[in-house]
């Protein structure tokens, strides 16, 4: 099977702070992939150099086949690729639906993005009845959920999830998780950043452990099974 | 309390109203441009000169007044967004001070142009007789270009709120104000959502012009500093960056002057300006952040 977001050599640097130093992945249609690692590994920084939001110093990114290296942020979505980043930064002086609009701005078809609507109401209930409240006043569980809604309102065949769980009461938490398992099972390929590696374990297909801005182990399929407390004592041991 | 004295404290609402409804479009412009990309444009003064300009030759070409207001106004809007796409998008990712510094060239270079290609002196304006006229109202002398400066101050006033509430791409501008990277990332385009703010600045320099014109008859090369430098004093009272705030800034100054200008003994009226200045400041003391801070800022907080 193809690939559906290769990284080759990737590195990312912040001045002359490397904080991603040429690492290569692979992520199929379908998998939900997780990568794990401390704080600082250079994970966020992974995320934002493929959502384009900071420049990718060296190597390349694959999607779907085409170079998507040197494109500007705003040409990644309608790509089908989108990225809920890190302390979830919704709009917080917009409304909700305002919010979700803005996820669909580049899709021109009103029936579509009524669909995605309506489909991210059927995943998040609450925010169908929250719709005319400002971001800025909602919960941060209800926050994360509207960051990961309009991420979705493009329709992205892969969704980028950054620290989902981050902050976010226990009860949430899991309610996330068993979002990011009801989107896989819709089709929605997903890569995925979490500092907690059990609740992302227990919903990923595959997990690359990051340290020092390398991936420093890939957990196969066949691993998973039994690999949470090998990946905590590996993580632990850095 | 007499009659002549509420007569006269109406009188002078209407001039704050006129005088803070001026400050508060040219406010608004900065504020637009301002919380999209960190810039605050000293150039704006000039986007009303280029209207006033504008409106000085359809006098002389004697197109009708009707007409030379809507040229005047597509004026600024494309001066600004020539000077965005020529000064500024160079300049872009560059740091406050950067942005700043280019402004203020920006400003002297197109004042030296239109010193040396138009006049250093101030040219007249014609502007219809019936802006010079005023109506009666029970006791109250309004001035025809007041109302007009009231009238077109909230027409701009609605159909902004609506853009930025209502429309998608006022929508995206706000988005793209509070967190731009994360705007881009929606898909909302860098380029387009700042030549836009600049758009919008220009609409609302080029309306403040030919309300400020209005008034005086006259436009020269120098026109638009003391406006903006006013506008720019309403825009952080209000909360630098903030829609709103610009707005109640812009008001809150007009009523100042026209207040203090009216009520203040005569002998404290050379004190005018300072005084002024210094209630300015004092509200800035006990709100730092301005009457209605930016989002930005609350978002910092948060």
């Amino acid at each position: 099977m193809t690939s559906l977001l290769a990284l080759e050599n990737f590195k990312v640097r912040y001045g002359a702070v490397e904080a991603v130093r040429g690492i290569n992945l692979d992520i199929r249609k379908g998998e939900v992939v997780a990568l794990l690692g401390a704080n600082g590994a250079g994970k966020s920084s992974t995320m934002n150099g493929i959502a384009g939001l900071v420049p990718v110093a060296e190597g390349r990114v694959l999607f779907d086949g085409r170079d998507i290296t040197d494109l500007p942020p705003e040409e990644i979505p309608v790509s089908g690729l989108t990225l809920s980043p890190e302390g979830r930064r919704v709009f917080s002086t917009l409304t909700v639906e305002d919010n979700l609009r803005m996820g669909a701005y580049g899709v021109r078809d009103g029936a579509e993005i009524d669909a995605a609507r309506d489909r991210v109401f059927s995943l998040f209930p609450i925010l169908a009845k929250r719709q005319g409240q400002y971001a800025g006043t909602l919960s941060g569980g209800q926050q994360q959920m509207l960051a990961i809604g309009r991420a979705l309102m493009c329709n992205p065949r892969l969704l980028l999830l950054d620290e989902p769980s981050l902050g976010l009461a226990p009860l949430i938490v899991e309610q996330v998780f068993g979002l990011i398992a009801t989107l896989r099972n819709q089709g929605v390929t997903i890569f995925l950043v979490e500092q907690n590696v059990a609740g992302a374990l227990t919903i990923a297909d595959r997990a690359y452990l990051m340290s020092s801005g390398q991936i420093t182990r890939h957990v196969t399929a066949d691993e998973m099974r039994t690999s949470c407390s090998m990946v905590e004592s590996y993580l632990g041991s850095q | 309390m007499g009659a002549n004295d509420i007569d006269l404290i109406l009188q002078q609402t209407v001039n704050a109203v006129a005088l803070g409804g001026t400050y508060a479009l040219l406010a608004l412009g900065l504020a637009v441009v301002f919380s999209i990309m960190g810039l605050i444009n000293f150039a704006h003064g000039e986007l009303m000169t280029i209207a006033g300009y504008v409106l000085m030759y359809c006098g002389i070409a004697g197109v009708p007044f009707v007409l030379g207001v809507p040229l005047a106004v597509a004026s600024a809007m494309l001066a600004a967004m020539a000077m965005e796409r020529v000064a500024f998008r160079p300049v872009r990712n560059a740091s406050g001070a950067t942005l700043l510094v280019t402004s203020f060239a920006v400003a002297m270079i197109l004042q030296v142009l239109f010193q040396n290609l138009i006049s250093p002196r101030s040219q007249p304006v014609i502007v219809p007789d019936l802006l010079g006229q005023s109506i009666t109202i029970g006791g109250l002398v309004i001035g025809v270009n007041k109302l007009f400066a009231i009238a077109a101050t909230l027409v701009m006033l609605v159909a902004l709120e609506t853009f930025m509430t209502r429309q998608k791409h006022g929508i995206a501008m706000r988005a793209a104000a509070e967190d731009f990277a994360i705007a881009r990332l929606m898909g909302i385009r860098a380029n387009t959502v700042i030549a836009a703010a600049f758009a919008l600045s220009g609409l609302l320099a080029g309306v403040a012009a030919v309300l400020w014109v209005s008034q005086r008859a006259s436009v020269d090369p120098l026109m638009g500093f003391t406006p903006v430098l006013k506008a720019f004093i309403a825009a952080i009272l209000g909360g630098l960056g903030s829609l709103r705030g610009a707005v109640a800034g812009g008001f809150v100054l007009g009523f100042i002057e026209v207040l203090l200008a009216a009520f203040l003994p005569s002998d404290w009226q050379e004190f005018r300006e300072p005084i002024g200045l210094s209630l300015v400041v004092l509200m800035l003391v006990l709100r730092p952040n301005g009457l209605i801070p930016a989002a930005t800022l609350q978002a910092q907080k948060a």
